[in-house]
């Protein structure tokens, strides 16, 4: 037997620890064939740059076989390219894989691999790269085969074929920004004389800069403040006060008093005032807009599913798109395919893995005529199968069919929209109020001066203002932690929470690490038979049994045989060793029900079983403490009983723990809880959980890696920052007092205005210094309050 | 004095050609990317005698 030598050095390309005696070239070591792949791609390319800018750039790859062939099919070429003309096509691709300036680098001298790219250009925080081709000299399918080749596979996926339209909404909103701030620092500099008070020789020039002011007031108000104006007349057609209802009053008035001061002769008019307050307001709502480039919080299923599938017409395989897919169709599904509408089993055994339709953890066995759901992945051979059911209409995509995705939003209304309604109520009486005081006394110019002046200074500009920033650095924090939220309305609804439903696989067990034991003593000897044998196998439990064994060589194994789904044989130095499920080891015992078990045989003679068991999340029972006495914990799972004991340990009596739950049954659940009045945030991973993350007041998708596939959600959590989920409730109900605070240093300032305003003795110089004064307090203060809460509550 | 009625206009227009060169490079895609930009720059150029590796 070899001798064991435990020296790990990391691969030179993909920096997993391998052992010494594996790949080599160039006194360089590689963990596997793949990584020593790509760095002779690489090396004979002269790119060996990629490896000078970061060390082990590269991504550990797997060897598994690529069936690209429907990149070939024009049809779903014109799918997926963004432009094509007779030489040229142009590309984005999705590649999750890149990290590090070295992608860049590597990928931007793709031109170097293969003649026919013209060009690429990488957008890193999105993680696209833009490819120029000439596809004479190289196909889409090349093309991808060359990516995948150095390890930078692309992700298609049936989303890419449905392409959204992003950007244009924010460059519209930058756009109108420009044109405020452009005004606004025009308008600054003509009526800083004013305010410095004229001399009778610069009479000239007044009216000339009243009438320019007058000039940058139009695109103001008309550009950059239309929005507010379509807002305000939509919320009073549906006969409802929101926040613009005032700002558009003030914005109009603002701008009328202007226009008659200025044509009239007498006076400068608040220009300076109306354009100050319209480029904050905007850059409010640009705070508020800002989201993250890098992920999505809108996915689906079709984001899950491939593009193509291969069909079997005439004895002939054909990839065929996905939407084109009709009952009937034989479809053939390769090992690691995803089925992608409900068929019946023709051909072939299926082992499938439906842990991310179900929640359920271990792949399921189907035989011949049993109907398979879309959405599970063959684990094994090859399988033929026969649609029953077009891809919209399958069991996992019906849920998409369900109202709760048609509604576009059932959230909890703002606290800001709540608290317009009484502000402009205040408002107007204030303003009313005074002009009909002052025209009772027979002084209409102070009636007029009065109304106009009461509603610039009382302007709910803060209650505008102080939201967005405070959210939005409320935002910036949690993003430091790995909790992602869609936009600054989350903040808000989870400080509303009072009630919290996890998912169980995935979401509060780690979906990697299985907790593995062995029933009896193992000697080495045995350690290196079942290694070796499982080296052979694909299977997923087989991996981490080689990883909890840790033999550092193996031997050679003849008579390999694999029956998917049921287990492993072979000739270990001789010796006879199987491996595998009680279908496949009649030898096994009854075994402890609570984990999934590997039996094993050496010689028919049985020699124990490997245990696995979920591993819950570190800190998991301290989380569950924390929130058990403030929050109704529930749990709602797809997988068997199996931990029922385990988890009733951590969570209380009070919490109900239900298991089996169908995707359909656990959007009900949430339905349920809400009609009984809770405020429910719902934590899930997978697709099986889309439809409950939707209908809940808060869906939260947690992941442990924020590039994977990530349901459509509100919030993306790392998974690993899951323990501090109190601390960020506590920070968003932080936020909120610090919003009412924020109101009340407002209030103070629009209290001191409104003294001066109803008297009808505000000047335009009083009015533009307090305004962005008020403005700027208020800006500052949230951002400090903000910081102290999180430090207070240990997220910076 | 009249020449500040001429320095005016002249502010004008050129504050106008700057937001206009806003413009087209906003519509230009300029601002799309604010990140992969400052990392390209600080790569080296290809070395032609790298070869013997």
């Amino acid at each position: 037997m070899p001798v064991h030598t435990f020296t790990l050095t990391p691969c030179y390309h993909c920096g997993t620890d391998c052992e010494e005696n594996t790949f080599h070239a160039d006194d360089k070591s590689f963990c596997c064939a793949g990584c020593l792949g790509v760095y002779r791609i690489l090396n004979s390319n002269n790119l060996c740059n990629y490896y000078k800018y970061n060390s082990t750039p590269g991504q550990a790859r797997s060897v598994k076989p690529q069936h690209f062939e429907y990149l070939d099919e024009q049809t779903i070429i014109t799918q997926l390219v963004d432009f094509q003309d007779q030489e040229l096509t142009v590309i984005t691709f999705y590649i999750p894989s890149i990290h590090c300036s070295s992608c860049i680098w590597l990928l931007e001298h793709l031109h170097k691999l293969d003649k026919g790219v013209i060009g690429s250009r990488i957008d890193f925080l999105k993680k696209e790269v833009m490819i120029t081709f000439r596809h004479a000299e190289i196909s889409l399918r090349m093309l991808v085969e060359l990516l995948t080749s150095i390890s930078y596979e692309p992700m298609i996926s049936l989303q890419d074929v449905i392409k959204q339209k992003k950007n244009s909404v924010n460059r519209n909103l930058i756009k109108k920004i420009a044109v405020a701030g452009f005004c606004m620092g025009n308008v600054m500099l003509f009526s800083f004389p004013e305010y410095l008070g004229m001399s009778v020789f610069d009479q000239g020039f007044k009216s000339l800069f009243s009438w320019l002011n007058l000039a940058f007031a139009i695109p103001v108000t008309f550009y950059s403040g239309r929005d507010f104006f379509i807002s305000a007349y939509n919320g009073l057609k549906n006969k409802m006060f929101n926040l613009d209802t005032p700002l558009a009053l003030i914005i109009a008035v603002l701008f009328l008093r202007t226009a008659f001061e200025v044509l009239t002769r007498t006076g400068p008019g608040f220009t300076d005032t109306l354009s100050g307050l319209v480029f904050l307001l905007l850059m409010g709502r640009w705070v508020k807009q800002r989201t993250y480039d890098h992920l999505s919080f809108e996915r689906d299923y079709r984001s899950y599913f491939p593009v193509a599938v291969t069909v079997i017409s005439d004895g002939r395989e054909k990839p065929v798109s996905i939407n084109e897919l009709v009952v009937g169709d034989r479809i053939l599904i390769r090992n690691n395919e995803i089925i992608p509408a409900d068929s019946i089993l023709m051909k072939g055994n299926g082992y499938i893995d439906f842990s991310f339709v179900t929640g359920e953890s271990a792949p399921v066995d189907k035989v011949l005529g049993e109907i398979v759901y879309a959405g599970g992945r063959q684990l094994g051979e090859v399988i033929e199968m026969e649609v029953v059911k077009p891809v919209s209409q399958s069991y996992l995509t019906r849920l998409w069919n369900n109202d709760t995705f048609a509604a576009t939003d059932n959230k909890i209304r703002n606290f800001n929209d709540s608290i317009a309604k009484y502000f402009s109520m205040v408002v107007f009486i204030l303003a009313f109020g005074s002009a009909f005081y002052w025209i009772y006394l027979d002084n209409t110019d102070k009636a007029w001066a009065a109304f106009t002046a009461v509603l610039i200074v009382a302007c709910p500009c803060v209650l505008a203002l102080s939201t967005p920033f405070t959210l939005s650095a409320v935002l910036g924090i949690f993003d430091k932690n790995r909790f992602y939220l869609k936009n600054t309305d989350v903040v808000e609804q989870l400080a509303r929470i009072d009630t919290m439903v996890f998912d169980k696989t995935g979401t509060i067990s780690t979906p990697q690490e299985l907790d593995l034991s062995f029933s009896e003593h193992l000697t080495a000897e045995n350690k290196n038979l079942i290694a070796s044998l499982a080296r052979n196998s694909m299977h997923p439990l087989s991996r981490e049994i080689i990883k909890w064994l840790r033999v550092s060589s193996y031997s050679e194994v003849s008579y390999f045989q694999e029956i998917p789904g049921k287990g492993i044989s072979g000739f270990v130095n001789g010796r006879f060793v199987q491996l595998g499920s009680t279908l496949f080891i009649n030898a096994a015992p009854d075994s402890d029900t609570n984990t999934s078990t590997v039996h094993i045989t050496i010689d028919e003679k049985y020699a124990g079983y490997f245990g696995f068991k979920q591993q819950w999340r570190p800190g998991l029972k301290n989380l569950i403490n924390n929130l058990k006495n403030r929050f109704n914990l529930h749990v709602i799972s797809g997988d068997n009983e199996n931990d029922r004991n385990d988890l009733s340990q951590i969570f209380s009596h009070q919490s109900s723990v239900n298991f089996a739950q169908s995707p359909q049954d656990k959007l009900e659940y949430i339905q349920n809880l809400q009609v009984s009045g809770s405020k429910v945030m719902m934590l899930g991973d997978g697709l099986n959980d889309a439809g409950a993350l939707r209908q809940s007041d808060l869906g939260v998708a947690v992941t442990d890696n924020i590039n994977n596939f990530t349901p459509g959600c509100d919030a993306i959590l790392d998974g690993s920052s899951l323990n501090k989920l109190p601390q960020f409730i506590r920070q968003s109900k932080d936020a909120l007092t610090t919003i009412k605070r924020s109101f009340i240093v407002a209030a103070t300032y629009n209290l001191i205005g409104v003294f001066f305003a109803v008297q009808g003795i505000l000047s335009p110089l009083t009015a533009a210094v307090l305004m962005p004064l008020s403005t700027i307090t208020i800006i500052t203060f949230t951002s400090v309050a903000t910081r102290f809460y999180a430090r207070r509550n240990q997220l910076i | 004095m009249n020449i500040i009625y001429f320095l005016i206009g002249c502010s004008i227009v050129m504050a106008l050609f700057f937001l206009a060169a806003f413009f087209w490079s906003l519509k230009n895609g300029q601002h799309d990317d604010m990140h992969t930009p400052a990392i390209r720059i600080l790569f080296d150029d290809d070395k032609p005698e790298d070869n013997e590796n």
